[in-house]
């Protein structure tokens, strides 16, 4: 009892405490990556969850995969294996355990391979050793092939296949362990080895190398992963063709190679091409060439004989000139004769027209022309006198001929006009005493017409006016009974003020106010109070005024 | 250029060369762009490369020899391969 009262600690309940401690542990362990060994593990359980614990030399966890998740998993566990897990810790209040439920599982081993690989990858990268502009082509024939690879096994026996079957060379095998611890460092000294051998030594110098190995895990082609053989290879001055492994296995190698060949076959086929595709191609490039040749000979022989034709013969080249000359020869002798006549003539010639030009010769030229000129005048103004004569003559008749066809046309046309203005008059006459007799009618019509309207209008208008003239009476005799006059007939009178204003109330009434009574019979001037005239009715009025008290 | 050597010496021409060349050639005459003196030197040049290229293809020889690697680690000399 005294223990309790010592502390106020809360009291949980094993149920309160466990949750507690499973919130605690699950939040602060959400998700960790653990390695250890695979220990107790006996496949999965009937339900299809793998219960297993991982262990080291000092502690051990429980291990849980569910059934989700055991299928989806690259690497299956195995007993004993060295994993790292990656997971959730989990508390599992019923039994007071914790434990750890894992949804990724790798080996522990590869997995520091790859990271180790990773890191080399980088550091090689970094150094450019990868670098594109570092590879060198690969010869297309070559003589010499060296292939590093093991003596025994498919991979080599293929690559001799592949080669012979493609083109049949020299190969150069550099026997090496393609597994193991020595595998690298003797894969290496091959490559240098090839390399240093001379050109023209004994043992042929390969133009090309493969270096091949079959297919393995990862540890099997670790050696192609190391740093030595990827520098041996990056130093390599031979091309060098890297076939490790299957396609999807990549190792250090191939990043450094000047080539990466899927498979060691694929290596033999980047190496060697197709010798019958080459001859084939060769056979069909000297036909080519022969032909090519041919046609151009030929074609220079067809231009050079066409050229040949087109050009004319000498002889034909000569003849005409010399005919030319023939022709000048015949006519030298008799040309200068023939000249100096020609000349003579021209002189003979020259002297006539100077004598033709004498004074003489003119004045009889020029008399010639006068009398021609003469003759032609004459004969021109009888010419036109003639003309002139026919000319009147001509006219005349036409002008006569003209003003009868005139006259008879004019009196043709008035007798037309004549007849028609006869037969418009006529028919105009026609129309108008049509009209005059169809408006008489008309008229009489009308009068008719107008005389029995009057007739039975007349009666009509009488009773009207004597039906007028009897309601007027009635209204008078209804506004005689209605008058004043009748009140005042009944002994009644209207006072008056002197504007003409009906007096309706005594108030209104002042002393000496002049007044006007109407009876029945006529009207009286009359003045209200003790009967004393006022000649200015209004001024006792305003007098008045402050004795009102007087009047009561 | 081709004219200088009468025989041209083509036997250190690699085989893919040779072909080039002998493309181009005949590419070029059946083109027809070339002179009648070009056109026959570049044929007998073409004539000269097609046979080395036949010598080439011809020398079509499997041999297979492994390397026998002395205690250096060096190549010792070779002995023929058999599987």
């Amino acid at each position: 009892m005294s223990d309790t009262s010592l502390t106020n600690a809360p009291e949980f309940s094993v149920s309160e405490l466990s949750g507690a401690i499973k919130r605690t542990m699950e939040e602060s362990f959400e998700r960790v990556r653990v390695r250890g060994e695979i220990s107790g593990y006996r496949g999965p359980h009937s339900s299809g969850h793998s219960y297993f614990a991982l262990k080291d030399q000092n502690a051990k966890i429980d291990a849980i995969i569910w059934k989700g998740v055991f299928g989806r998993l690259k690497f299956k566990p195995e007993e004993g294996m060295e994993v790292i897990a990656t997971g959730k810790i989990t508390t599992f209040p019923g039994k007071s355990s914790y434990q750890i439920v894992i949804d990724q599982i790798e080996p522990a081993g590869v997995g520091a391979l790859l990271a180790q690989l990773e890191e080399r990858k980088r550091r090689l990268a970094a150094e450019g050793l990868f670098a594109p502009e570092r590879k060198q082509l690969v010869p297309y024939l070559p003589e010499v092939i060296g292939v590093i690879t093991s003596p025994t096994g498919a991979v080599i026996r293929d690559i001799i296949h592949r080669i012979s079957d493609r083109f049949p060379r020299h190969i150069l095998i550099w026997p090496v362990r393609v597994q193991g611890e020595t595998c690298a460092s003797e894969v290496a000294n091959a490559i240098e080895g090839f390399n240093s051998l001379e050109p023209d030594g004994n043992i042929a110098r390969p133009d090309v190398l493969i270096v091949a190995r079959g297919g393995g895990s990862l540890e099997d082609l670790w050696g192609f992963n190391e740093e030595i053989v990827a520098r041996a290879a990056s130093m390599s001055e031979i091309p060098l063709v890297s076939a490790v492994g299957h396609e999807t296995d990549t190792t250090l190698i191939d990043f450094v190679s000047d080539l990466r060949a899927p498979t060691p076959t694929g290596a033999a086929e980047f190496v060697v091409p197709v010798r019958s595709e080459l001859l084939l191609g060769l056979g069909d490039l000297a036909s080519r060439l022969a032909n090519a040749a041919l046609r151009l000979h030929q074609r220079r022989v067809i231009e050079l004989r066409s050229v040949i034709r087109a050009l004319p013969v000498a002889e034909s080249l000569l003849s005409i000139p010399r005919q030319r000359l023939d022709l000048c020869a015949v006519k030298l002798p008799t040309a200068l004769r023939a000249g100096v006549d020609k000349r003579r003539i021209a002189l003979s010639n020259e002297i006539r027209r100077f004598h033709a030009q004498s004074p003489q010769m003119q004045l009889i030229r020029y008399r010639e022309r006068l009398n021609s000129n003469n003759q032609r005048l004459h004969a021109s103004f009888n010419a036109y006198i003639k003309q002139m004569k026919q000319i009147n003559l001509n006219d005349f008749s036409r002008l006569k001929a003209v003003t009868e066809r005139l006259k008879t046309t004019l009196s043709q046309y008035v007798h037309n006009e004549k007849v028609q203005l006869i037969n418009t008059h006529s028919r105009l006459r026609a129309a108008l005493s049509a009209i005059i007799v169809l408006k008489r009618q008309a008229n009489l019509n009308n009068t008719l017409m107008l005389k029995t309207g009057y007739l039975r209008l007349q009666p009509t208008f009488t009773q009207v006016i004597e039906r007028k003239k009897l309601q007027i009476n009635n209204l008078w005799k209804m506004l005689n009974t209605l008058s004043h006059k009748q009140v005042l007939a009944r002994g009644y009178a209207i006072i008056w003020d002197g504007e003409g204003q009906a007096l309706r109330s005594a108030v209104k009434v002042l002393d000496g106010m002049k007044l006007s009574i109407t009876f029945s019979d006529g009207d009286v001037k009359a003045v209200a109070g003790e009967g004393q005239t006022s000649s200015l009715p209004k001024k006792p009025v305003q007098i008045s005024k402050p004795g009102q008290g007087n009047l009561f | 250029m081709s004219d200088q050597p009468k025989i041209p010496d083509l036997s250190a021409m690699p085989f893919e060369t040779a072909l080039k060349e002998l493309e181009s050639i005949v590419a070029k005459l059946e083109r027809g762009e070339v002179g009648l003196e070009e056109s026959i030197s570049i044929y007998e040049r073409g004539e000269a490369l097609k046979s080395h290229c036949e010598v080439l293809l011809k020398k079509a020889e499997l041999r297979i020899e492994k390397v026998i690697v002395g205690n250096d680690g060096k190549a010792k000399g070779v002995e023929p391969f058999v599987d």
